[in-house]
């Protein structure tokens, strides 16, 4: 490896999506509920409660560990990790130390330098959330904190991966392979909040490594690495030494921060939970079945569908996109295919992350129409995009919302041409419609190339001395006067013959 | 008050309860309208349960323990809680954090421990039966200085869900009563699966003591009468060894050479598992509360230091010590290889033999205060240890006397045959008579 090779291995978190608690009955669905109201005896580790394994979260891990081709090994345990915190209310967390469920696997993500790269798998092991601190007041007045259980002894699976990372952008690659992978093996829920923590080890080669905790999204892991490169590099650049630690990344100020060395020095005095009795369940390896990964999905995309390899890697990189796709294509796979997958992949995501909002707000039916509308030429491009945004802002301001042909009509943003479309597949009310004409008093592009040609004399004169940049700048300014609604084509051929008639 | 209702308001001279219930209710069934003491380290819903430790005064279990589920099933009268040694932290139930319980035979002596209370309720005929818990001796114990009968059952046979756990590995829930029948009619209701204690199995226990022991073989193994066994403690038990051999059983001497390393694995193993379980209380959710003003280190600190005895705080920092990064190896993996070796040990012998016998104390009951030395009272738990190892079943009955008190001959059997170790003691019992 070079000099300033950067090396990035993860620890992923990740709340298994069960009915119920690791070790209770509890249920796991408390974020609409108030504070302490999904405990029992059990999770709030009254004095004399026992532990007893939700065979579920087991199952779904296993199907984690096949899936990243790790080994589910013969005999594993769970142990206690021992530290007193105030959200830990049996004051030990009951997880996987030297005997995990899992090892050895593997994950292939895109690499920075072209093509599947492989990034291996340490360990997969299962064990309990802790509850959650409510910080209260402030620094001058009355601070104080409120324990919430309802988290504690929800599932976790921690996945950790070897340091195979070269740079943040692998790093975020792996994240969303992963989560892909979670979500497409119905074991996880990237949308519940809090429902991921990552840490990271970082070092450049060399010098020693430091751990980021503490953070809490996709983008964060990003931003976190990309931060303590920089903060780890300019160390070395002044001759400084990079201090073997842990630090916290402050996820609103996109910084990593020192903890305080007091927290560093646990000493988690593991061992066996005796609460447990051992786990030997290698043998459910062969009875599971896995359903179509990222990787496969991948590939159909690209045969089935004539998906580029890029397009089809961000369909299926999301489980949720990727059902969103094949429900778009579903009423006319042949017709829709190309043209989806460049305006869900192109356009769609854009518009939603700008807005952040989630690809469960839009409706396969209704995208199917809109994006019918643009295949049967009865809008433009840009006023499909038009359209797109105004259905997007009426989800996010819970307004009510309108189908893509009442927004087209409503805006009058109906493609102007000559000619009027016929045999539409899609509802349109033929009084509305255009008259076709084909003169200039009812033309729309005729009028607007009309006012163009005489409002930018100067523009007229440099195409006749064979300026093109000259016919471009015209053929702007006549869609800008029809807003948008010209067929651009239509418009090039009509603005030339008018041209030469002027001649 | 009604038919099934009554107060439980016994003269307690022994300081056997720490709480008697004002309204006790009572069903129909197996132990319809018995008197029952329950040990204050198992969780009663709506009576307080404190282990006799000021770190749980004031806590009051929102939930029944599993065995106090099944004993209100069978219809007994839940009377009250007994003392113990704080967390079951003892030999004497000295370590009482409200005061020691006294023994009945003999009032300037401890009843043993930690299940003292217990003992003591039953010896001085405040109730017929009572529940104890054993993860070192501490049924057993204070079932021979007070002469009455305790059985530590085989782990995993009675669910100790409920069970205000010292230390998980080793510690059984098990019936203390004044005849080996009343323990036995106590362990049918108590045994059986549990599917909250992941550690029980599905061995109910529907036995009814019988005295024939005709061809059975006993071994008697040297270590439980050597050096460090009150000469005349071994010369009762002998009797009485001699008495099941005229009842038809046959003696074998046997070893169990693993004991040399018995009690050191056993108060590692202990210390360990004590100094995680006990990490909870922290005055945050029960218990004396923690000062919401401090920062919740400092807060955490004060509650345990102020509310936690000695010898809690002293085996708290010797299962601390012996978990710590690189002494794991030391301390808790090698007391795991000395525990596989008892175990391994009893399983040798048990191929020759059906159960072994000896005494269950070294010697009689101390005198109160006698033991002040941390040291000299774990070496008492010599001959009670070895089975909390190896997780086997044994019973200690009434035996005779010596020095005017009573000794406890301690009969041990294999895995899941309570039901032997019941019928030799109650073979034992009957042949005194």
């Amino acid at each position: 490896m070079a000099e300033g090779q950067v090396i990035v291995g993860l620890e992923v978190h990740c709340q298994l999506d069960t009915k119920s608690k690791l070790f209770c009955g509890c249920s796991t669905d408390y974020r609409a509920d108030g504070p302490n109201t999904h405990v029992c005896p059990v999770c709030l580790g009254l004095p004399g409660t026992m532990p007893v394994l939700n065979k579920r979260a087991i199952e779904y891990a296993m199907r984690v560990a096949k899936a990243l081709n790790c080994t589910v090994l013969q005999e594993s345990e769970f142990s206690r990790k021992n530290y007193f915190y105030p959200d830990l209310d049996k004051a030990y967390q009951i997880t996987q130390y030297d005997k995990p469920l899992a090892e050895g696997g593997y994950l292939e993500i895109e690499g920075d330098e072209g093509g599947e790269k492989r990034i291996r798998i340490t360990r997969v092991h299962v064990e309990e959330d802790p509850g959650r601190l409510v910080h209260m007041g402030n620094a001058e007045r009355g601070r104080y904190s409120l324990v919430d259980y309802n988290r504690a002894g929800i599932p976790l699976i921690e996945i950790v991966s070897e340091p195979d990372m070269r740079s943040p952008r692998e790093a975020r690659k792996f994240l969303n392979k992963l989560r892909a992978t979670l979500e497409y093996l119905s074991v996880f829920d990237s949308e519940k909040e809090g429902s991921l923590r990552v840490d990271a080890n970082i070092s450049i080669l060399g010098s020693e490594r430091v751990e980021v905790k503490n953070i809490t999204s996709y983008k964060g892991v990003e931003k976190a690495l990309t931060f303590e490169i920089t903060r780890q590099k300019s160390q070395l650049r002044r001759g400084q030494k990079v201090e073997r630690e842990t630090r916290h990344f402050l996820e609103a100020r996109g910084v990593t921060q020192s903890s305080r060395s007091k927290e560093q020095e646990h000493d988690y005095r593991y061992f066996p939970e005796p609460d447990l009795r051992p786990l030997h369940v290698q043998s459910w390896v062969e009875g599971i079945v896995l359903p179509e990964l990222p990787d496969a999905r991948r590939e159909r995309f690209i045969a089935q569908y004539g998906c580029s390899l890029n397009h089809a890697r961000t369909l299926t990189g999301d489980l949720r996109l990727a059902n969103f796709y094949e429900q778009v294509v579903r009423p006319d796979p042949a017709g829709l295919a190309t043209l989806a997958d460049t305006w869900i992949s192109d356009t769609l995501i854009g518009e939603l992350n700008y807005r952040d909002m989630s690809i469960d707000a839009v409706d396969p039916a209704t995208f199917t129409g809109l994006i019918g509308l643009i295949r049967e030429g009865v809008i433009t491009d840009t006023s499909g995009i038009e359209v797109l945004r105004v259905m997007l802002d009426q989800h996010l301001n819970n307004q009510p919302c309108e189908k893509p042909l009442a927004i087209v009509d409503r805006l009058n943003l109906r493609k102007v041409s000559v000619t009027i479309p016929l045999g539409l597949g899609y509802e349109i009310d033929a009084k509305s419609g255009v008259e076709p004409s084909l003169t200039s008093q009812s033309n729309p592009i005729l009028t607007a190339i009309t006012e163009a040609l005489t409002a930018n004399p100067g523009a007229v004169e440099d195409f006749r001395k064979g300026k093109k940049g000259a016919f471009n700048f015209l053929v702007g300014q006549v869609m800008k006067k029809t807003r948008g609604c010209a067929d651009p084509a239509e418009v090039n051929r009509l603005l030339a013959e008018e041209l030469k008639k002027e001649a | 008050m009604g038919d099934n209702e009554c107060c439980f308001e016994p003269e307690d001279r022994y300081n056997a309860f720490l709480t008697t219930c004002k309204k006790v209710t009572h069903g129909s069934g197996k132990l319809g309208g018995i008197a029952v003491a329950v040990k204050d380290n198992i969780s009663t819903q709506g009576i307080e349960t404190t282990c006799a430790s000021k770190i749980l005064k004031g806590y009051i279990p929102p939930y029944d323990a599993h065995v106090v589920q099944l004993l209100k099933g069978s219809g007994a009268a839940i009377v009250g809680k007994t003392n113990m040694d704080e967390f079951g932290m003892g030999t004497t139930t000295e370590n009482s954090a409200f005061g020691p319980t006294l023994n009945p035979c003999d009032t300037g002596r401890v009843p043993g421990g930690s299940s003292g209370g217990s003992a003591a309720a039953i010896a001085g005929g405040m109730v017929r039966m009572a529940l104890g818990t054993d993860t070192g001796g501490s049924i057993r114990c204070p079932a021979a200085f007070c002469g009455i009968v305790g059985l530590k059952p085989t782990y995993g046979r009675v669910s100790r869900y409920g069970l205000i756990a010292y230390a998980n590995s080793l510690e059984q829930i098990g019936p203390m009563g004044r005849t080996v029948d009343d323990v036995s009619v106590l362990m049918q209701v108590i045994a059986g699966y549990d599917r909250r204690d992941s550690t029980s199995y599905d061995r109910p226990y529907a036995h009814t003591p019988c005295a024939d022991i005709q061809g059975l073989r006993i071994g008697i193994p040297q270590e439980y009468f050597g050096s460090g066994v009150n000469p005349e403690v071994a010369a009762v038990v002998n009797k009485a060894v001699g008495r099941l051999e005229e009842l038809g059983a046959t003696t074998i001497p046997c070893s169990i050479p693993s004991m040399e390393y018995a009690l050191a694995a056993y108060y590692v193993i202990c210390t360990c598992e004590a100094s995680s379980n006990l990490a909870r209380f922290d005055g945050v959710r029960y218990g004396p509360a923690a000062d919401a003003k401090k920062s919740w280190h400092e807060a955490y600190q004060e509650v345990r230091r102020a509310n936690f005895g000695t010898e809690v705080r002293r085996r708290i920092m010797l299962g601390t010590f012996a978990l710590s990064s690189g002494y794991y190896g030391k301390y808790y993996a090698k007391a795991q290889v000395a525990r596989e070796n008892v175990k391994k040990d009893f399983a040798r012998v048990f191929a020759d033999v059906d159960v072994i016998a000896g005494p269950t104390m070294p010697t009689v009951a101390f005198r109160l205060g006698e033991k002040s030395d941390p040291l000299s009272m774990y070496l008492t738990d010599i001959l009670t240890v070895p089975v909390n190892l190896a997780g086997i079943p044994a019973i200690s009955v009434p035996c005779g006397t010596a020095e005017g008190m009573p000794v406890g001959l301690q009969i041990m059997g294999r895995p899941w045959e309570d039901e032997r170790v019941i019928d030799v003691a109650y073979a034992y019992e009957q042949g005194c008579i």
